[in-house]
């Protein structure tokens, strides 16, 4: 039969894929966690920083993976800009405005997107973008397979940074209990706009992973935020393991569903997994740690 | 004394000098005293946003390129002079967006509607066309669901997949002859909505009957994030010719990760391809793009407008992509139809659209003649790009270079 010859490179594919997704769902369920919010503008920041690795390797030559400090950097002033001066203030503390300024954000951004840079669909040249590793099983495409390896390490860093530091603790702090954080004398508005920052950084990073793999048009975030949105439910919101695994499960069923169901019907993996999830362990795999 | 008389014998009359007046002004600005004719109001659509955004805004380009061209030269003549007054829609990519627009445009009084790009679409539009007789001029929408004979009043000047699956199987038949017919296996990826599918389906019937083996169909849906499965099928079942049929950002992943994947075949063969008859996918992935052929539609490269209408677009920085000149092409049909009909009113601009026989057209086309709405002097061209341009192979009359086939390794 066909698809048992080719599954195991489809399982890696499938993880290799997953690792991103993973990269992508870890910002939107740290801001989750931390500000109890779902971030409806997650995929157009995304499409955002897409752009600023295009623009950065089009007009300086910059190398996507070289860009990673830069737009991490980037997109965390932007995450923490649009917190602070935005959000906070447009939304008065309501979780109900939230959601909806979020989503003028993500409206208007998108819109902005294509006014500026029109709806074509770009990607970059690269003078590796061709080459591929032989895993023995898979011809595995480099782009992917560096795609992978950042994706585990700047994962654990994220790991490390909200478990070993001062400022982890303090986000977990408000994760946990706002209004006892803010008593302890942590600066709650401060911790949030931290916690946006950096959940949007992971979108820089993400993009300078994701740009030599895939294209970028204006629409390009839709394409990906769904996905992630149920890696989070998966996962656990606000857990960051179980927000990488529910990257890599999400990974592997869609490419087994892809190989064994068809292309159009395989994306139903995803959907079953996560109507199972809510179904049977709604608070996800991995609870979020406090 | 009649001193009355007197005044009236040398002075100028009230009567007289109104009339003087008068006569002046028409003479010197006719354009503001004699009554403006009334603008055509024309209904473009096209997927403005969306996954077929870059279609969309090339195929608006095209249409709106043929306006200006018509209102510049005059207007629609035989109506006095009036001007065609686009008004434009985004379906979103979307059918059931395309669906509302298409109602807004016709409580807006349009005369008739050029679009809407997307087959799935364009079955939606067509069937509100039917139940309001308005004049609907199909600009790409390759369905044969979409033109009909059930549909008095959809037209389409350029060819639907059916006789583009026949020609190009017909071709590829042909193709694979002037190699000593080295090509017997044959696998297909399409996507997944109406184009794709149904043009699909029309090749699964053409292609037995020169004896091609079928080894796999695929379908896949828009957006597909990675094409990795489907090639590891593609090396699987090791094809000699890979047909595939998508739009353009589905099209150039997919040829990259062939490529990627160092997945050798015979020879890549759209038929109505999202990426092999465009420019953009040849200057974008040069390398990938080689010595793919795709049965699309194409200009005629003979024809001094087109070519003309080609350097016009380029030097707005636009793609001369098959979007642009096919609504181009569909604008000025309408254009051309609606003078013959000498009027506005939607049954006679449809009874001139049945009965048309343009020939002002920029296609490489046999005579125009239209049957239950179909133009059937439409065909597709057989193209393959070779170098950094694309070259029309087949039908020979319009070829610019020989066949190359099996690529080289």
């Amino acid at each position: 039969m066909l698809e048992l010859t080719i599954l195991a490179p489809a399982l890696i594919n499938g993880a290799m894929t997953g690792a991103v997704y993973a990269l992508i769902a870890l910002g939107l369920t740290l801001v989750f966690g931390v500000l109890h919010i779902i971030n409806f503008a997650h995929g157009s920041l995304l499409m955002v920083a897409m752009y600023g690795v295009f623009f950065l390797n089009r007009h300086l030559g910059l190398d996507p993976y070289l860009a990673i400090p830069i737009m991490t950097a980037a997109m965390f002033a932007l995450g923490f800009g649009l917190q602070k001066s935005v959000i906070s203030r447009a939304s008065h503390g309501r979780d109900e405005m939230i959601l909806l300024v979020t989503l003028g954000i993500s409206l208007i951004i998108e819109n902005l997107a294509l006014y500026l840079w029109s709806a074509d669909t770009r990607n970059v040249q690269l003078p590796y973008g061709f080459a591929v590793v032989n895993l023995g099983v898979a011809l595995v495409s480099r782009t992917r397979l560096i795609a992978f390896v950042a994706a585990v390490v700047l994962s654990a860093l994220l790991w490390l940074l909200i478990d070993r530091t001062d400022l982890g603790k303090a986000i977990r702090a408000v994760a946990r209990e706002k209004q006892g954080a803010r008593v302890v004398g942590i600066d709650v508005e401060h911790i949030y706009a931290m916690s946006f920052g950096i959940g949007v950084a992971c979108l820089g990073a993400a993009a300078c992973l994701l740009l030599p793999i895939y294209y970028v048009n204006p629409q390009v975030g839709n394409v990906f935020v769904l996905v992630a949105f149920t890696i989070v439910v998966l996962g656990g919101m606000g857990s960051f393991v179980g927000a990488f695994a529910g990257g890599i499960i999400i990974g592997i069923a869609e490419s087994l569903g892809g190989l064994f169901l068809g292309e159009s019907l395989g994306q139903i993996g995803i959907f079953l997994i996560f109507i199972a999830i809510l179904l049977f362990r709604p608070t996800g795999l991995f609870r979020a740690r406090a | 004394m009649d001193t009355l008389g007197k005044e009236r014998d040398s002075q100028i009359s009230r009567r007289q000098f109104v009339v003087a007046t008068a006569a002046t002004a028409v003479a010197a600005f006719p354009a503001v005293l004699r009554a403006q004719a009334a603008p055509v109001k024309v209904g473009i659509m096209h997927p403005i946003t969306g996954f077929l955004a870059y279609s969309g805004n090339q195929c608006r380009a095209g249409a709106l390129m043929a306006v200006e061209e018509i209102n510049a030269g005059g207007g629609i003549k035989a109506l006095g002079g009036a001007k065609i007054e686009p008004l434009l829609a985004d379906n979103q990519s979307k059918v059931d967006v395309g669906a509302s627009e298409f109602e807004k445009l016709n409580e807006a009084g349009i005369s008739a509607f050029v679009g809407p790009y997307a087959s799935a679409i364009g079955i939606s539009t067509s069937q509100a066309a039917t139940r309001y007789a308005l004049p609907h001029v199909c600009d790409v929408t390759v369905s044969d669901r979409v033109v009909a004979k059930d549909k008095p009043t959809t037209f389409r000047f350029s060819p639907g997949y059916t006789s583009i699956a026949e020609t190009a199987i017909s071709r590829l038949d042909e193709i694979n002859k002037s190699a000593g017919g080295i090509a017997k296996k044959v696998m297909m990826v399409h996507e997944e909505s109406e184009s794709g599918a149904g043009t699909q389906k029309m090749l699964a019937k053409e292609l037995p009957k020169y004896g091609f083996d079928i080894v796999e169909t695929v379908l896949h849906p828009n957006p597909t994030r990675d094409f990795s499965n489907i090639v590891l099928r593609i090396r699987a079942r090791n094809p000699d010719i890979l047909i595939i049929g998508n739009y353009y950002d589905e099209y150039v992943l997919l040829v990259r990760t062939l490529r990627q994947q160092q997945v050798r075949l015979k020879g890549i063969y759209s038929v109505l391809g999202g990426g092999a008859s465009s420019f953009r996918f040849v200057r974008e992935s040069a390398e990938t793009a080689q010595h793919i052929m795709d049965t699309n539609h194409w200009y005629n490269p003979l024809n001094p407008k087109a070519l003309d209408l080609r350097k016009r677009v380029e030097a707005k920085g636009l793609d001369f992509s098959y979007e642009v000149y096919l609504n181009y092409n569909a604008v000025m049909w309408l254009a051309d139809s609606i003078e013959r009909a000498r009027s506005a009113k939607r049954e006679a601009i449809v009874e001139a659209l049945a009965t048309s026989t343009w020939s002002g057209h920029i296609l490489p086309y046999g005579p125009t003649k239209i049957v239950d709405g179909q133009n059937t002097g439409a065909m597709a061209a057989t193209l393959q790009v070779q170098g950094n341009d694309i070259q029309v192979i087949l039908p020979k009359q319009f070829a610019s270079a020989k066949i190359v086939f099996p690529a080289p390794a």
